[in-house]
Formats: C-alpha cells, structure tokens, sequence
C-alpha cells in the first residue's frame, strides 16, 4: 500500500512535470536591461509579456507563452550574443523579441538568430543598415528605419523655419545612421549642417564636445544618443555653458529621466517618437492600465506588445510551435487581408486563426510590415511644454 | 573692441574656465602619485581607484547627511562628508601598506614588483568600489550650482556670448590652491615635512640622522589618500562619479607627473595645467573666436579644430610619449622631492 502510494505520488508529480512542460512555451525576450537605455527598458519587457499573459492558456491546444528575459546590454555585442545565444540553445525559446539597440540587434541576429533559423523581432532597433542584412527572412521590427526618422525630423524643421543646426550622434549604427539619413533629408530640404560630431557614452564630462559643437556657429543642437548617457551628458553641459538652449531629439532621447535630470530648460525642446495616435495606442493604454502596468505609455512600449504578439499570433497560424513554421506566418497576420486586431483583442484573434480565418494584426503601433519585413513607421512629433513631452501631431 | 571682448569671454568659457579647472583636478591627483614615487619609489597604479574609493566614501557621507537633513547651502554637502572620506581613505590605503606593501619593502624588492603588486591593488580597489556603489554614474551635487550664469552673463554685459561659472569650479581651484600652500608649507616649514624630504632625497642618511622610516611611510599615505580622496570628490562635484572614468583618469594623471618631472611637486602641478590645458586647447573648434577677431572677410570656413574631441585621451598620450623621448627627466627636473 506504501508503495502504490510512493508510486502514485512520484507517477502524478512527473505527470505535473510533463503537463507544465508541454502547455509552456518559451519567447526570449532580450533587451538592455543594463546600459545606456536601463531606464526604458524594463517597461518594454512588461509590455511584451502583457501580451504572452493576455494569451496565457489560449495559445494551440491550450499552451502559455512565458518570456525568458535576457540583458542585450544595448552596447556590448559579445555579451549580448552571448545571452542570445543562452535563450536559443538552453532555454530553447520559439522566437525572440528583441534585441533593443541597432548594434547588438545586428550581432545577435547575425551570429545567432539567423545561423539557427530563430525569429527575432526587434521593438526598438532602427539602424537602417538593418534593413539590408542578410536575415534569409528571420528578423523582422516593429519600429521603423531610422532612414524614415531623419526625413520626418527634417520635415518637422522645415516646417519650423529652422535652416541650420549642429548635429551630436553616439559613436555607434544607430547615431551614425540616423545622423546620416538626417543630414542626407535636411539637406535635400536646403538646409545646413554646421558640424555634425560623433560623442562617446559615459564619459564624465563633455565640455569640449560641447565647445566645438557651439562654434560651428548654429543656434540649434539636434542630439541622436541615449536618454540616460551621452546624450543627457551633452544637454547638461550645453545648458551649463550657455552654448546652446534649443534641442532637437530623436527617439533614444526621449524619456521622463531626461526631463526629471534637466528641468525646465528643457521647454520647447522638440523630439521624434516612433508612434501614433490611432485607435489601437489608445486601446493600448486601456489594455496597460488594466493589465496592472506601471506605466501605459512609455517610449517603444506599444511596439514591445506588438513584436510579442506578432509572434503569438503566428504560432497560432502556423499551428505549431516550430522556429521555421511560425517565421512563415509573420507576415500573414501582419499585413492585410483579414479581421483587423487591436490590442486586448489578442484572445480573438486566435479563435479566428484556430478557425481557419485570417488576421490583419494592428496592434498598438499600426503594424503594417514593409516586404522586408520592418514597420512602415509613423512618428509622434513632440514638445516639451511644461516639463512634459507633449505630442504635437503624427507624421 | 566688443568683437575683442566677445573673442575672449568664448574664449574663457570654453578653454580657459573648463582648463583651469580640470588641471587642478589632475594637479591634486599629480601630486599624490609624485609624492608616493618620491618617497616610497614606485609608480601607484591603483591611485585613480584611491579616488574612486575616496569619492565613494564620500558621497555615501554626503547621502548619509543628507537623509539626517543636515545643508551647509549654497556649498555642497559633500564638503561635509569629506572628512569622513579621507579618513576612511587613509585608513584603507595605511591597511593596503601593512598588507601589500610593507612586505616588498622588507624584502628590498625591485620598484617594478612594487608596480606590479599596485596593479593588483588597482583590480581589488576596483572592485570594492563597484561591489559598494555599483558601475553606474552617481551625482551628488547639491547647493547652488552657479556663481555666474550664462544668460545672465549675456543680459548684463550686452555681449554676445554668455559666460558660465560654476560653483563646483571655482571650489575646485580655490580647494586646490589652498591645498597646495598647506602642502609646502607641511614639506618646506615642518618637522616631519623636512623629514620626508630628507628621506627621499637619500634614503640611507636620513636612517642614519635618526629619522623613523614607518612614520614616514605613514604620513606619505595619509597624504597621498587625502589629495587623491580631495581630488576625486572635486571631479565628482563638478562632473559625475563613475567608477570606470577615475580608473581612466589614471592616465592623464601619470602623463601629469611625468611631463612635470616625477618626484616634483611644483612639477606635478604644472604638469596638471599643461595636460589639462593641451587637451581641452587642442580639441576646441576656434572657428567662432577667430571670426569675431579677423575682418569679415578672413572669416574661416572650416571649424579650426586641430583634432576631433574623440582623441581628447590621446592627446595626454602624446604629451607623454614625446616628454619620454625628448626630455625623460621632465619639465623641472626630476630631482626627487
């Protein structure tokens, strides 16, 4: 009797083993939890599991994606590789959303990703290099190329009348490249570019970035780094000397750390965000809030639940959790033709996948997928106004 | 004449303040290293992380005040605390000598096992420190953080460039020039000042004379942990704490000593000034202030700059390598102490 008891005990715990076992399934989720984007990056990774709990239990024949969360370190590709390479081989996830920043997105999904057919789908990496890089169809993003970002900053000059400016980009793909494609787009527009000066992060004083910079002789300082690196480094240094107090911000500049360290300086300060004010962001807000989320708007927040989703829903469609199977189905529950899916409607969505329909996933950012595979991209134009980024309209 | 004027405050605010004040911070650091080569004879590596250890110190002080709500405003607080750090300095660096150092020098070892064995101080301080208080930047400034004000500079002068003065830099020179009298007056006036010189000027006749070696060795360190402690918080008040740029700061500090001739104190505080002033001088953009001194027409087109900022580092390389080269005993002459 003893025994049959033993037995049965041992019996149902392995049952209970193999049932957690077969209803989980593992998504990566790799992002700079340390680094110059620490600040942004724990919310990412909140809005991206949103996503894996609003499926919990819906997904196939009643499985939960849970996320493995992973430190890209958004600088060091070594490491980051390393960690991706960890989730791929021991943690065996199906896909992996991420990475965050340009240059470790490039080495993970070249030396890792890409070599062992993993999707990787990257919320916030813009570098347009990443458009060319051989992914044999692996690497997907949820945010736009910086290439667009550069013409909509240049845009947003233009209409502002300013007609010389002072560029400072982080050493690295994602500052150069959006230096570059913004200074091809400012010029194209009969713009001037004083100086355009690469600055290194976490350095403890940037004077003399900040003096050369200044006797370019531009009123106006457009600044392409980090929120919580060189970039603020810059901004404090110029305010300090007086050399410059006009700012232009691209995307990794946004932040409320950034506000929070400067002040009210920082008023009429204009950025660029990849966004938009559709239906589906403020669904997304609604879903955040409900879903106990710290915060429900935050930079590259709603592209994280939608780079999550996506690969939920493709699962769903490829009806199995193979690597390969699903890197099929991106695209189709991206892009049109099918029921149009915003966010909180994750749960429909997979009944109409399990019954044979079609979806077109909108999500929170407006996902539409360009034929390689990156989000057409709309942008938030914004100001700070009373310690505040205020969003001015949607280009 | 206000072309002139505008020419030298840009002048001012951009090479002249940022120099001054950055060379006295590599002066206060210079003349640590200097002291201990003068006396104890060997390079210290792991000085650059004494100032991260003492900043540190120093800034949880300065937390510590903070949280009980003691202010001496408009200084910072971290004034307060130093104290506590360079005595928390001292103490470890008189620990690091009773349990490092003080068995090369039983033993009469070559000065580069002494080097060596600092290098291997430099990783353990290195760290502690990040064990402590982490890798990431800290700023503890607190108090008023300007004398003058760019704009306010602009409106009261009607000139057309602004010129900033911190508080932190003209603490950092006044600290630094204070500090400095005390330690001539300390080396030149005092008992056991004239006994270190003695000491390192010749080892074996200052034993002879009667001089205790231990208190010499003591009261090097102690000084040593009090300029770097002094140094680091300065940096930190003015810039930002981080560990990893005080462990870069090692550089410049050596290039510091050497250019001015090691073992020389006058030489280590010129040496701060020129390097500061090499880097900061060499990597500014003089386009602006040579436009507002030449007629319109002779208005430069390119940014004037000598070399890009990127190779600000590289910059106390140079100095380093063709001082080694050219003149290997330093600016002043390398007599020890």
């Amino acid at each position: 009797m003893k025994k049959l008891l033993l037995a049965s005990t041992i019996l149902a715990g392995m049952t209970t083993a193999a049932f957690a076992d077969g209803h989980e399934v593992k998504m990566g989720v790799i992002l700079g939890f340390t680094g110059p984007i620490e600040s942004l990056t724990p919310d990412m990774a909140s809005a991206a599991e949103l996503a894996m709990k609003e499926t919990a239990g819906k997904v196939l024949d009643g499985k939960t994606i849970v996320a493995v969360r992973a430190d890209s370190t958004c600088t060091d590709a070594a490491a980051a590789t390393a960690a991706a390479e960890k989730l791929i081989t021991s943690d065996g996830v199906v896909g992996i959303m991420g990475a965050d920043c340009s240059g470790v997105t490039t080495a993970i999904a070249n030396n890792v990703g890409v070599p062992n057919g993993v999707v990787m789908v990257s919320p916030s990496a813009t570098s347009p290099a990443l458009t060319t890089i051989e992914d044999k169809g692996f690497f997907f993003r949820t945010a736009p190329s910086d290439a667009r970002q550069g013409q909509v900053l240049a845009d947003i000059l233009k209409d502002k009348g300013i007609t010389k400016v002072a560029v400072t980009f982080t050493n690295n793909d994602y500052g150069k490249g959006l230096a570059d494609s913004f200074a091809t787009a400012f010029k194209a527009a009969g713009g001037e570019i004083a100086i355009s000066a690469a600055h290194e992060d976490g350095k403890a004083d940037y004077s003399a970035e900040v003096g050369a910079l200044s006797a370019a002789g531009a009123e106006h300082l457009a600044v392409f780094g980090y929120v919580d690196q060189g970039g603020k480094g810059i901004i404090q240094t110029s305010l300090d000397t007086g050399a410059f107090d006009k700012f232009i911000l691209a995307d990794g500049m946004i932040g409320e750390s950034l506000i929070k360290a400067i002040g009210a300086d920082l008023n009429g300060t204009i950025g660029t965000l990849p966004g938009s004010d559709s239906a589906g962001a403020a669904k997304f807000k609604e879903v955040a809030t409900a879903g106990g989320l710290k915060k429900n708007d935050g930079p590259f927040m709603p592209e994280s639940y939608d780079a999550a989703a996506l690969m939920i829903l493709a699962m769903q469609a490829a009806g199995s959790t193979d690597r390969a199977a699903i890197q099929g189905k991106i695209m189709d529950v991206a892009n049109a033709p099918g029921e149009k899916i915003l966010p909180g409607e994750l749960a429909k969505a997979l009944e109409i996948l399990k019954s044979g329909g079609q979806v077109d996933y909108e999500g929170a950012s407006n996902v539409t997928l360009t034929d390689v595979g990156e989000a057409a991209g709309s942008y938030k134009e914004l100001e700070v106004k009373d310690g505040k980024f205020e969003t001015i309209k949607i280009r | 004449m206000i072309d002139f004027l505008n020419a030298l405050t840009l002048f001012a605010n951009f090479v002249l303040i940022p120099g001054l004040t950055y060379g006295s911070q590599l002066a206060l650091g210079a003349l640590g290293i200097t002291l201990l080569y003068g006396i104890l004879r060997f390079a210290n590596f792991a000085h650059g992380d004494t100032m991260a250890f003492g900043t540190m110190v120093t800034i949880l002080a300065t937390w510590w005040l903070q949280g009980t709500g003691v202010s001496i405003a408009p200084l910072p607080t971290a004034l307060l605390a130093l104290p506590i750090g360079v005595a928390a300095t001292a103490i470890f660096a008189l620990a690091t000598d009773r349990l490092v150092y003080r068995h090369y020098r039983e033993v009469k070892a070559p000065p580069i096992r002494l080097v060596m064995a600092s290098v291997g101080v430099m990783f353990v301080m290195n760290g502690i420190v990040r064990f402590i208080i982490g890798p990431n930047d800290q700023s503890f400034m607190d108090g008023e953080r300007f004398i003058v004000k760019a704009r306010a500079f602009k409106n009261a002068t009607g000139l057309n460039e602004g010129l900033a003065i911190k508080s932190s830099q003209m603490l950092t020179v006044v600290m630094a020039m204070v500090l400095v009298a005390l330690l001539f007056w300390f080396l030149n006036r005092t008992r056991t000042g004239k006994s270190m010189r003695a000491f390192s000027d010749n080892e074996d006749l200052a034993l002879l004379s009667g001089i205790s070696p231990q208190k010499v060795v003591t009261v090097t360190w102690i000084l040593a942990a009090g300029l770097a402690t002094i140094a680091g918080v300065l940096y930190g008040l003015d810039k930002s704490f981080k560990p990893f740029t005080y462990f870069q700061l090692l550089l410049p500090m050596f290039a510091a000593a050497i250019v001015g001739g090691v073992g020389h104190p006058v030489g280590a505080i010129l040496g701060g000034f020129v390097v500061a002033f090499s880097e900061v001088a060499v990597t500014y953009a003089y386009k602006k202030f040579i436009t507002y001194l030449v007629p319109v027409d002779y208005a430069p087109e390119g940014l004037m700059q000598l070399l890009s900022t990127d190779y600000k580092f590289a910059v106390s390389f140079i100095i380093l390598v063709v001082v080694l080269l050219v003149r290997p005993t330093g600016l002043l002459k390398g007599k020890v102490i």
